[in-house]
């Protein structure tokens, strides 16, 4: 990877980088209590002391997008560690034994495939109810497939190089080959993954939070705000706006660090 | 025609595995559905009649067999919230949703066509540049967000549709296409950019072969290469794209429904796991999910067409 002259790569750092320090700080600190209503500042505009305005309840927007992305973080990250971790393992061993296990992994990853996108997610929801423990568990579970995938498709490749022949002929054990050789060889892939991953963790999490089946209260999320925020969109158009140009912002640097990566 | 038979077989297959699945997901809900359903009013003695009339004293496996039955015959079941058969449930809602996908499809494909040709055929130069950036811009945004400002400005502030304002086909059917095709194209957007994204690429990879040259040594002027000689091939991956997007397009519009208050499928399933309403919701699902295994079937079958040199291969 050449980092310089490599835009994609510059701009996502820097955008994911700034969103980073914005979702870790919305976990420990808001500037007022996102959820202390005021009917004095009902509506209010943005100001210093106010810089997104205030909602239909006089909840400082500011606080609330910096929890909510607090919030949407934990899920996201929660997300990739249990689907991306374990999606990672399973492709790793099944791209490089082979056999039956991973004749099983490919026809249960066909199977998956059949239910679109948000819809498996959707379905383990419905079982397990709602809340933010529930959506990673749900995304979790539904994106192991998927980096099995891409994993594997990777290993297959790699595993027949002259450098896994030559460490194998070295006297290598096969974690080692795993672990030590193939891995760091395929992490371009992974980390692209990985940042797309993000994203699509991050904007499933906001739909499903938009539906009202996601986060729950007292818990923030910017899925949520939006919904509530849309029927004010002219009288407090910052309520709606700068959540969503958040998650915008948000999954604009990562998807411009995953191209950035994927070269 | 042995590739015919497999793939039929294959299908047949995946079907009956995404029902068994469907269904047996819903048998390790926490919790006895006989006892939901009665709520607070549930006895020992009116929890077991009820589970016999359900059924739910059977083995699993003979359940899934009689469901399968039901269902294939057209028999969902009945919701726990209505006391209503979910089989009309869902026919009255299917046309909403089906006019919301087939809209956004075709608008994905009118759109990234074109823009795909010229951003492969100016590669690096300004055209290419300028919706490399909007691509990009357009792939972050959430398809409800998109949906909340198409909304804004279409609805509020140029007046183009009353928001909220749904009308059934059978009031007025340009009433009813005017008002979906508003979620139509907030669910097409994400997908144009990122058809545009592949096939720009497709036609760059394209435009280095040797018939290309070829095309041109005998006298064809660019468009006629472009169009004749470069579309054509450059689409075979794209189309592998449009075909994984027809599934995500259905995904999509459980969301945006919700956004501009359709009363399609999405808003049923959306209400229906608020209600913890299971046959519903399984019925939706399984729909959903045998509606994306056949359409992919399809699509297997066009490629032989598109490219007869997959066919003889034997598997796809």
């Amino acid at each position: 990877m050449k980092v310089r002259k490599n835009y994609n790569l510059i701009l996502g750092i820097s955008l994911a980088g700034v969103m980073m320090v914005f979702m870790l700080a919305g976990l420990f600190y808001t500037p007022y209590d996102p959820e202390a209503m005021d009917q004095a500042l009902k509506f209010a505009p943005a100001s210093f002391a106010h810089p997104f305005g205030c909602d239909q309840f006089g909840r400082d927007v500011f606080s609330r997008v910096l929890q909510g992305s607090g919030t949407t973080f934990f899920v996201a990250a929660g997300t990739l560690i249990l689907g991306g971790g374990l999606g990672a393992l399973l492709g790793l061993f099944t791209g490089y034994f082979g056999g039956w296990p991973d004749e099983l992994l490919m026809r249960f990853n066909d199977l998956v495939a059949a239910f679109p996108g948000i819809l498996l997610a959707l379905v383990f929801i419905s079982i397990l109810g709602p809340g933010k423990y529930n959506v990673i568990l749900a995304l979790g579970i539904v994106f192991i497939p998927s980096f099995a995938r891409i994993v594997r498709s990777q290993v297959i490749v790699h595993k027949d190089m002259d450098y896994v022949k030559s460490a194998r002929l070295m006297g290598c054990g096969r974690m080692r080959i795993l672990f030590v050789h193939i891995l760091p060889n395929i992490k371009g892939t992974l980390f692209s993954a990985l940042a797309i991953g993000f994203n699509n963790a991050v904007l499933s999490e906001a739909g499903m939070s938009y539906l009202g089946i996601g986060v729950q209260p007292p818990d923030a999320s910017m899925g949520r705000m939006l919904s509530e925020a849309q029927a004010y969109i002219f009288t407090a158009p910052g309520s709606v706006l700068f959540p969503g140009l958040v998650i915008i912002l948000m999954v604009l640097g990562f998807g411009l660090l995953s191209d950035g990566c994927n070269i | 025609m042995k590739y015919l038979t497999k793939k039929f077989c294959t299908l047949i297959i995946t079907l009956l595995a995404v029902s068994l699945l469907s269904f047996l997901a819903f048998q390790i809900i926490p919790g006895d559905a006989a006892v939901s359903r009665l709520g607070t009013g549930a006895t020992q003695e009116k929890a077991a009649k009820l589970r016999r009339e359900m059924g739910l004293d059977r083995p699993v496996m003979e359940r899934y067999g009689s469901w399968l039955k039901d269902f294939v015959q057209g028999d969902m079941g009945e919701s726990y919230t209505y006391s209503l058969p979910v089989a009309g449930m869902i026919k009255e809602k299917l046309p909403v949703t089906l006019a919301i996908a087939g809209m956004s499809f075709f608008f994905m494909l009118a759109v990234s066509i074109p823009l795909g040709l010229l951003a492969g055929r100016y590669g690096g130069r300004l055209p290419d540049r300028i919706l490399t950036v909007c691509n990009q811009i357009v792939m972050a945004v959430p398809g409800f967000f998109m949906g909340i400002l198409l909304t804004c400005v279409f609805g509020l502030v140029l007046h183009w549709f009353t928001p909220g304002g749904y009308v059934s086909y059978q009031e007025s059917p340009s009433g009813f296409f005017g008002y979906l095709v508003f979620p139509a194209i907030a669910i097409a957007l994400p997908k144009c950019a990122m058809g545009v994204k592949l096939l720009r690429s497709s036609v760059i990879g394209e435009l280095q072969q040797d018939y290309v040259r070829t095309a041109y040594s005998r006298g064809n002027s660019p468009r006629q290469v472009l169009y004749g000689h470069v579309l054509k091939n450059s689409l075979l991956p794209v189309i592998t794209f449009w075909a994984l997007a027809i599934a995500d397009i259905m995904a999509s519009s459980m969301i945006l429904e919700q956004v501009f208050t359709a009363p399609g499928i999405g808003t049923l399933l959306v209400q229906s796991i608020s209600n913890r309403d299971y046959p519903v919701v399984q019925a939706v699902i399984v729909l959903i999910a045998g509606l994306v295994v056949v359409i992919n079937f399809l699509v297997d079958l066009l490629y032989g067409v598109i490219d007869p040199r997959i066919n003889m291969k034997g598997e796809g």
